[in-house]
């Protein structure tokens, strides 16, 4: 059994400090240690993009980052995109297209979208369609989280 | 299934000298990770057979693309993000730039390294072709030294490399083409994205008046490793554009192939498709 580590982290804007195994999974830490259940699991294999966060700053699937990698990143989850009641805009967009279904998808693709968005505030259509090519979605056929991204982009970007 | 996390030790060594003395001290017991995007899979699904694992990601000697006059070396830490936002590499190399676009996904691209690529030794990884097409280099780096092997010399057969317990690959080192040169890449998959290749064909070739001087072609999935077609290379090669011997560089080719049936394609299917890539790439060759 491997020496647990201290692991320091700035998650969502706050600093925090948890001591855990080197090897435990990125998302198993956010989820059972800090609590921060909106980052889900699919696959456990990078295919589905349902564990998408930010990690410094890129997304990144957390299922297959041992959390040893993490140690002094700064993470951003889908509870950190709303400010306290009020949502971002890629998440209002998304409510206001239908973006979500059964919901499961849903914290990985507002990552995706909110990155994407960040790094090409005017995406093409085929750009959207890159940028959430990682997330999977069983339920909407992906059109109404485009036009949500779209609707983001026309109404000026996403950190609006 | 689900790999045992209370079996697994990774260390987290400080700098290049203290991992190599690691894993000279216990060969083949540390295996060294760098983005973990393939290792943490086989991991998350109960099969990897290590449990040891010594992390690369932030030893600096390992990271970064350094440029001079005749070539760029890329360090093995370089992500397939990297190599998409480096301009040398777009000016350079476009079939790398291409092979990393359609690998994985973008949270991938983020993760994924290129020594992670040629290491973890996949016949159907999607750099290794571009590699090959370029005639790439690697260092090796041990205790014992630094090492230099030419990339189409490392891969031995399935999961073989020139590589010993003791050693890691530091950088991948491509010399940039001269002259009139010619770039083609084409990876065939289910879907742009997240999906592993049933095959792939990367070429380079300079044109010197008129004629083929010089063409290497790297392949995908169609053989136990990355491999290169040097009977259809030959038979191209010192052909005028306007002569270019294609059917018979095909039937070279696909003698010098070992497809199979897998979950992916069946070998027939991907003798089919490498003699049409080859055909698409020697065509749009000759109509330069
Ligand atoms: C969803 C998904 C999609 C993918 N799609 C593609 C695809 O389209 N095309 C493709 O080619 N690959 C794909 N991959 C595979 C993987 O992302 C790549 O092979 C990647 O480049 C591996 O790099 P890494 O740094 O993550 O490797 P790791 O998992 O860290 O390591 C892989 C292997 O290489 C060894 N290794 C790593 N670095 C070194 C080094 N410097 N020296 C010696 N040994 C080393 C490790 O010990 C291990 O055996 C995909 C993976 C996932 C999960
Ligand atoms: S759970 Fe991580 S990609 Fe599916
Ligand atoms: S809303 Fe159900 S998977 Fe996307």
């Amino acid at each position: 059994m491997a020496k647990q580590i201290t692991l320091k982290m700035t998650v969502n804007g706050t600093d925090c400090v948890v001591t855990v195994h080197p090897f435990a999974r990125l998302l198993d830490v956010l989820r059972e240690e800090l609590r921060l259940t909106g980052t889900k699991e699919g696959c456990g294999e990078g295919e589905c993009g349902a564990c998408t966060i930010l990690m410094n700053g890129r997304v990144v699937n957390s299922c297959l980052v041992p959390v040893v990698q993490a140690q002094g990143a700064v993470v951003v989850t889908v509870e950190g995109l709303a400010q306290g009641e009020r949502l971002s805009s890629v998440q209002d967009a998304f409510l206001t297209y239908n973006g979500a279904q059964c919901g499961f998808c849903t914290p990985g693709m507002l990552i995706s979208a909110t990155d994407l968005l960040n790094r090409c505030p005017n995406p093409t259509e085929g750009e959207i369609r890159e940028g959430l090519a990682g997330n999977l979605c069983r339920c909407t056929g992906y059109a109404k989280i485009v036009d949500a991204v779209r609707a983001v982009a026309a109404d000026g970007g996403a950190a609006k | 299934m689900r790999g045992y996390l209370a079996d697994c030790d990774i260390q987290a060594p400080a700098s290049l000298a203290e991992a190599l003395a690691v894993l000279a001290r216990e060969p083949g017991v540390w295996t060294p990770m760098a983005g973990g995007t393939d290792l943490m899979v086989v991991y998350n699904a109960g099969r990897l057979q290590a449990t040891r694992f010594l992390d690369l990601s932030r030893l600096a000697d390992l990271r970064g693309i350094r440029e001079d006059t005749t070539s760029l070396s890329f360090g093995a830490l370089t992500t397939y993000t990297d190599l998409r936002d480096c301009r040398a590499v777009h000016q350079h190399f476009p079939n790398l730039v291409k092979s990393a676009r359609v690998t994985g996904a973008l949270a991938i691209q983020n993760r994924g390294t290129l020594g992670g690529n040629i290491a973890n030794a996949s016949p159907a990884a999607d750099t290794p072709p571009s590699l090959l097409a370029y005639g790439a280099e690697l260092e090796l780096i041990s205790p014992r030294g630094l090492r230099r092997v030419a990339y189409d010399r490392f891969h031995q057969g399935y999961k073989r490399l020139d590589l010993a317990a003791d050693e890691l690959v530091a950088r991948i080192i491509v010399p940039k083409p001269t002259g009139r040169g010619f770039h083609y890449f084409r990876k065939v998959g289910t879907r742009q994205a997240q999906a592993i290749a049933k095959v792939c064909l990367a070429a380079y070739a300079r044109i010197q008046e008129g004629v083929v001087a010089e063409l290497r072609i790297g392949l995908g999935s169609v053989a136990p490793a990355p491999v290169r077609a040097r009977n259809a290379e030959a038979l191209i090669i010192g052909k005028p554009l306007a002569a270019l011997p294609v059917e018979a560089a095909r039937e070279a080719l696909l003698d010098e192939i070992s497809p199979i049936d897998d979950i992916r394609a069946t070998a027939h299917y991907r003798k089919v498709v490498t003699g049409n890539l080859l055909g698409q790439m020697l065509r749009e060759l000759a109509n330069g």
